[in-house]
């Protein structure tokens, strides 16, 4: 069977050539393209037959899944699905059993060397037992399938960076896949979970352009993770006019001030959540007056606490604030000090109240002198009793 | 009252340039802390202006970054001054890697810090213990420059930019580099304070003009420490013509070989 063209499978299910156009121009804006890039778009979706992908699921929560499934108009979600030729995917395919795993080994078998591998979730390297799928171990499983994709989508923050699965004490062990295996180059698409348009963004990139986009150092693509929400944000000018909201039921939550104090972490976070927002451009956890918790940064469940600024100090027994760890070592120093003040007063007596016989420079020297002024105490002393004596 | 100690002389230990890096340096640095310590956590303030109107957060944030370039330059200014300043500032003085130095670190924690001895000890320069926390300081003062300047470029078009973001990722990421920046300003809170004290502590017992030292740059020390070093210097000053020397004999050997074939 000839695998149709993108295009082809919509007009197939029914939608208009309008509904088309209107989404790859969406795709072009938001990839930045100039006019003429949107008919590159236009021209590879309508004739480009579509890419075979695998799309695997580790430990993770589904949500990355859920997040492009539930997103609206244009129907990015559905969109998305028709425009890869999906041909597994253990959560989403109808069959199940030995049916799913031999139509996977069949995809893979037919299209070796030039499927995407989607990998949802993180691998646990502690014990197979952790994470199996139809009786082989996650590590396996996925060794299998990277050796014959063309390129790896670490979909979400699990495989990109471990998310909490890989936050302290991590004891599944579990790793992300750019850990796991170098061989093949690994697309980080971040976020818990990534926004649906730049999923779809990503896919569209490289459908078009047959070439993977531009990464980051965090192997992020640049287009979405380019900037730090903190500069795209609409409550910028509150922070700059130093407005915080002080708790969340106060009157400059009320007036949508910055949310710094609260624990924002959008001044520490790559991603495009204030340029493209949520479900269909409604709003985005800032809008929504909740802080930005940092989830397309790797490790950010370890780097808490979410609703403050100010880091926690590990491994003192308690869990304190720097701040006020920093606050009494101050203390403690000042005490000190004051402590070394007296003391100093009483040891070195003598020598502030220039009643400091011994002028030697070095502590040898001084011993010297000392046992030797000794001494001649001891003769005048001898000297006196034997005067007593006679 | 009159002291007993023996003939003092003056003696010119912190040339123009450590002064000014240490002024400069304090002043900086007293600055970064309270604009650090705002911008890590902004005091609780309510009123009823617009945004619009009001920037004085934006101008702290200005305010530390003008003073961390100073900071930093001031820095620079001074790492090349450890290879081009006098005796006792070049960088030696900090690294303890002579007998004489972990002598010196052991003595000071024994008579100074533990008060063990009545009789204070004398040098010229830095004490040893204290080079050593210097050196200290300095490393802090690179990790604070480095963590910083990492934050800074993020937003930012500079030609530095794509270095830093690239060092920012090589530290770990935003998180870690914030948290190491925002910890390491009690470091030097922690220090000003010993510091301080212990200028008072040897302006107190040792009376060598100390304190005034950092402004004009003289100390009064005991003669017979200056005449100490003036003959270890001069040893070593000897000991550097002797090996020049060896090297152009053996350079004219050379010569003459090659002419006589």
């Amino acid at each position: 069977m000839e695998t149709k063209s993108f295009y082809q499978e919509l007009m197939d299910k029914g939608y208009s050539r309008r509904d088309f156009l209107k989404f790859c121009g969406m795709m072009g804006a938001m990839l930045g393209l100039q006019s003429s890039g949107v008919a590159q778009v236009v021209d590879a979706l309508q004739s480009k037959p579509r890419k075979p992908v695998l799309w695997y699921h580790f430990q993770e929560c589904t949500c990355c899944s859920e997040s492009f499934l539930r997103s609206s108009h244009p129907l990015v979600g559905q969109i998305l699905l028709e425009m890869i030729s999906l041909d597994y995917s253990d959560t989403l395919m109808a069959a199940s059993g030995e049916q799913a795993e031999e139509v996977r080994r069949q995809a893979m078998q037919e299209n070796y060397g030039h499927y995407i591998m989607i990998v949802e979730g993180s691998v646990p390297l502690g014990n197979p037992g952790y994470c199996t799928i139809a009786g082989h171990d996650a590590k396996s499983i996925f060794e299998e399938g990277a050796a014959g994709a063309e390129a790896i989508i670490a979909w979400g923050n699990c495989a990109s960076s471990g998310c909490i699965q890989h936050a302290y004490p991590n004891p599944t062990k579990a790793e992300p896949v750019h850990k796991i295996y170098s061989g093949k180059p690994v697309i980080n698409v971040q976020g818990c979970p990534p926004i649906a348009d730049v999923m779809a963004g990503v896919i569209t990139y490289i459908l078009t352009f047959d070439r993977l986009p531009e990464l980051d150092n965090m192997g992020r693509p640049t287009v979405f993770y380019g900037r730090r929400i903190h500069d795209t944000c609409y409550r910028r000018p509150a922070y700059d006019a130093g407005l915080f909201v002080q708790s969340f039921d106060d009157e400059n939550a009320k007036k949508g001030y910055c949310l710094y104090y609260m624990g924002c972490k959008g001044p520490n976070t790559f991603n495009s959540c204030a340029v493209i927002k949520w479900n269909n451009s409604i709003s985005y956890p800032i809008q929504s007056g909740h802080g930005c918790i940092g989830c397309s940064e790797p490790n950010f469940w370890d780097y808490g606490p979410l609703y403050s600024h100010i880091p926690y100090v590990h491994g003192i027994g308690i869990e304190a604030t720097a701040d006020k760890i920093g606050a009494g070592l101050s203390a403690v120093a000042l005490g000190g000090v004051l402590a070394h003040a007296i003391v100093t007063n009483i040891q070195k007596h003598k020598l502030i109240k220039n009643q400091m016989d011994d002028l030697s420079l070095n502590e040898k020297e001084f011993e010297e002198t000392e046992s030797h002024l000794a001494s001649e105490k001891e003769k005048i002393d001898q000297e006196i009793k034997s005067e007593k004596k006679s | 009252m009159i002291s007993k100690k023996a003939h003092l002389r003056e003696v010119y230990v912190w040339q123009l340039p450590v002064r000014i890096f240490h002024w400069v340096n304090a002043f900086t640095i007293t600055i970064l802390c309270i604009t650090g310590y705002i911008i890590g956590d902004p005091p609780a303030i309510m009123h009823g202006t617009a945004p619009e109107f009001n920037y004085w957060f934006g101008w702290v944030r200005l305010t530390h970054f003008i003073a961390a370039f100073i900071f930093i330059l001031n820095f620079l200014v001074r790492i090349y001054w450890f290879f081009a300043g006098n005796t006792f500032s070049r960088w030696p003085n900090y690294i303890p890697l002579t007998k004489k130095q972990w002598k010196g670190i052991f003595e000071t924690t024994k008579v100074d810090v533990l008060l063990l001895s009545p009789k204070p000890i004398y040098d010229i320069g830095h004490n040893s213990l204290a080079a050593f926390t210097y050196f200290g300081l300095f490393l802090i003062m690179i990790i604070q420059s480095v963590t910083g300047l990492a934050m800074f470029y993020v937003d930012s078009d500079s030609i530095l930019a794509p270095f830093f973001s690239k060092l920012l990722i090589i530290m770990g990421g935003f998180y870690p580099v914030r948290n190491i920046h925002h910890i390491l300003m009690w470091a030097f809170i922690l220090f000003a304070i010993v510091h301080i004290y212990l200028v008072f502590y040897h302006d107190y017992i040792e009376r060598n003009g100390i304190a005034s030292s950092i402004i004009g740059g003289w100390k009064f020390i005991d003669e017979r420490l200056v005449k100490e070093s003036e003959t270890e210097q001069k040893m070593k000053q000897r000991i550097i013509l002797e090996k020049e020397k060896e090297k152009r004999l053996k350079k004219n050997k050379a010569y003459k070989e090659t002419n006589n074939e």
